[in-house]
């Protein structure tokens, strides 16, 4: 089998998809020729050709707009936003009208699209291409959110993403895109949209993350095990719809829960399962919840982006307090 | 070919008849008598639909309306549209969606607050109704750029007025019809004002029509109250669109007579002179006047036209009425295609709620 990383575990995948379904175009800026700014789509203009790998004018409203028009023609478009930052841009189109138009026209419209957008800080990049905005579409209804954290995973998200018949906003953890090699079936496989995994079996602690923070909160989980302590690590992989039932069950067992994110605490998605479990394992509960999280202030230029994110260290700060409560 | 003819940079537009229902014969289209009498009735069932819904509204029957009173000739050019073609709406087009086919119920009961009202405009590949301004024009680019992908001739038609052309999403999608070379007509319905905020406001620009030039294609700017200028340009458009030749934009000059919706008062920002010097220049009346001429009008036959379109009219209402309310758990579908389990919870809850209310809303 062959060892991929996540920038061509989801080249793989458009590949295969590509190769299936002739519905399947890939438009952006710079996605053809270019293979895009992180070369994800790398080589598929050459293989299938400039009229399904598609290079478009800078406009994020723009390939987001077309791509539901597209969509609702009868394609099945996979359209890039090279950074989440600018994915605000797109926001009308995102929030307004692809997440509504199955319910406008009562289903008579479904849009088919995937929307992939590099995700989070970490990166060394400028301003705008480190932040986490997922809380902003977790909030929308009708928009369904995916973030792999290993290459595994990657395709088969994608693969999922590609027949789910919704649109989904498939977030690449940027800074893993190529910090992770595992081997990945090249035969057709799907990750579930909607469930999320149990990484790593504990039982005094669980530990909820996703995108680049599972290796944060692998390496944590790590580390606590010589302190004597089980931490359970749950992969969202589906940001929304959460499964949130897969948390439930795993607080119900550890009673201890730390959710883990880049994106600041307040209204992040920690919040939100972070009331989900507090309603449903209460009674299970050892310790308040913990959040470990970027902070409720801009996500600052490089120099300072190590302290703002959260890593394994903190992880194991937020775990000790609660496993002492 | 009317495009380079009337160029909006050199300042031209398009009348082929006049408010007086006078006919410049070197540019008479090939619409018959038969066809321009058939288009008058319709038109004339659009207006009474149209103050119908306003009244309904002021009833309390109906909910927000945006009324296209002054607009039927342009509206109608939806009629002009083939079958395989799209039609692309914003909120102020039920004139166009009547031409194209959808109920005149089905409109009223959309605009009694229930989406269900549009069940069936797929089958006239009609889009949803936009709210937002500005938006559509990317849908249409999108999916004509699909026809064109799959090698189909067919057209987006996107209607628009002139507030939206500010917007950047119209702009975007002007670049990328022009970019693709996309079979997209855009149709800007230029009625002069923006809510209240008149066309000068928007554009430092002489027309709309000649922003198509900054994108690399053809704008024409005509009288959009004119039903032949309308039908002249619509089928240059389309046919240029279907064939390849690009996309185009026709600005269609036009005076909203009623309110933005039935939620603003004209008189607080628009001159009663204005409106009074606007009103010989309806649509309808150098119709008739046309009509007349040729000896296929009279005052007798209007109130039978009249008379029918009263029966059409109350019909649909009838019908958009007596529609049964939708079940209350309908809020839980269609916004995902899969159920997924903390929404059925929450169904599940609202639910219960309404048994121990007895079946009232929760709110009400």
């Amino acid at each position: 089998m062959p060892k991929l990383n996540i920038v061509s575990a989801i080249n793989l995948a458009l590949d295969r998809e590509m190769g299936k379904n002739d519905k399947v175009v890939i438009i952006g800026e710079d996605v053809g020729r270019e293979g895009g700014v992180f070369r994800v789509t790398d080589g598929l203009q050459e293989k299938y050709g400039p009229e399904r790998v598609i290079d478009t004018p800078l406009s994020e409203g723009g390939i987001t707009g077309t791509a539901l028009g597209l969509a609702v023609g009868g394609m099945l478009p996979v359209a890039e936003i090279q950074f989440e930052g600018f994915m605000y841009l797109a926001l009308d189109q995102i929030a307004n009208q692809m997440a509504r138009y199955r319910s406008r026209s009562r289903g008579q419209y479904p849009i088919n699209l995937v929307l992939r957008l590099p995700w989070g800080g970490g990166i060394r990049a400028p301003e705008h291409h480190s932040d986490s905005p997922e809380a902003v579409l977790v909030n929308t209804p009708g928009i369904t959110v995916v973030q792999p954290s290993n290459p595994y995973d990657a395709k088969g998200l994608m693969t999922a993403a590609l027949r789910y018949g919704d649109p989904i906003i498939y977030c690449e953890p940027k800074r893993i895109y190529r910090a992770i090699k595992a081997e990945v079936p090249d035969e057709d496989y799907e990750v579930p949209i909607g469930k999320a995994a149990v990484a790593r079996e504990g039982t005094d602690l669980t530990i909820v993350a996703w995108g680049a923070m599972m290796r944060e909160a692998m390496k944590a989980a790590e580390e606590l095990s010589a302190d004597g302590a089980s931490a359970e690590v749950i992969d969202l992989r589906t940001i929304s719809p959460m499964d949130s039932d897969t948390i439930i069950d795993s607080v119900k067992k550890t009673g201890r829960l730390l959710v883990t994110h880049e994106a600041p605490r307040t209204g992040g998605i920690g919040a939100e399962i972070a009331v989900r479990v507090y309603g449903e394992a209460f009674t299970s509960l050892l310790a308040p919840i913990e959040r470990v999280t970027g902070y409720d202030a801009v996500m600052p230029l490089f120099k300072l982006e190590d302290y703002y994110l959260p890593n394994a260290k903190k992880i194991i700060a937020g775990a000790r307090k609660i496993l002492r409560y | 070919m009317l495009f380079d003819r009337f160029d909006p940079l050199k300042g031209e537009r398009l009348e082929i008849m006049d408010k007086d229902g006078r006919v410049n014969e070197e540019l008479r289209p090939d619409l018959s008598d038969e066809r321009i009498k058939e288009l008058y009735v319709r038109m004339s069932v659009m207006r009474l639909a149209d103050r119908t819904a306003l009244n309904l509204q002021r009833e309390g029957r109906m909910g927000t309306y945006a009324p296209v009173y002054g607009q039927e000739a342009s509206q109608a050019s939806a009629a002009f549209l083939g079958k395989e073609d799209w039609l692309v709406p914003s909120y102020r087009e039920s004139g166009a969606l009547f031409m194209r086919g959808v109920s005149l119920s089905g409109i009223y009961r959309y605009w009694m607050g229930d989406e269900r009202g549009l069940i069936g405009i797929k089958d006239l590949r009609v889009l949803p109704i936009e709210v937002v301004v500005g938006s559509q024009p990317l849908h249409a680019v999108g999916v004509s750029w699909a026809m064109k992908l799959r090698g189909i001739k067919s057209v987006a038609a996107v209607y628009f007025g002139d507030g939206a052309t500010s917007e950047g999403s119209f702009h975007e999608a002007m670049n990328f019809a022009g970019v693709f070379n996309t079979p997209t007509v855009f149709i800007c319905q230029n009625n002069q004002f923006a809510i209240s905020v008149p066309r000068k406001v928007q554009t430092r620009s002489k027309s709309i029509a000649q922003k198509a030039n900054a994108y690399g294609f053809k704008g024409i700017q005509i009288y959009g109250n004119d039903i032949m200028a309308v039908y002249a340009a619509m089928k240059e458009a389309m046919s240029d669109a279907r064939e390849g030749r690009g996309p185009r934009l026709i600005e269609m000059l036009t005076y909203r007579f009623g309110p933005h919706t039935t939620a603003d008062d004209p008189t607080k920002y628009r001159d009663a002179a204005e409106l009074e010097k606007n009103k010989p220049f309806d649509p309808l009346i150098r119709l008739r006047l046309y009509l007349s001429g040729r000896g296929m009008w009279s005052e007798e036959e209007e109130y039978e036209i009249m008379d029918a379109a009263k029966a059409e009219v109350e019909k649909a209402v009838a019908i958009a009425e007596s529609a049964p309310p939708p079940e209350p758990s309908d809020i839980f579908h269609n916004t995902w295609k899969r159920e997924h389990p903390y929404l059925k919870r929450q169904e599940d809850e609202m639910l219960a709620l309404l048994r121990e209310t007895e079946g009232g809303a929760p709110n009400a």
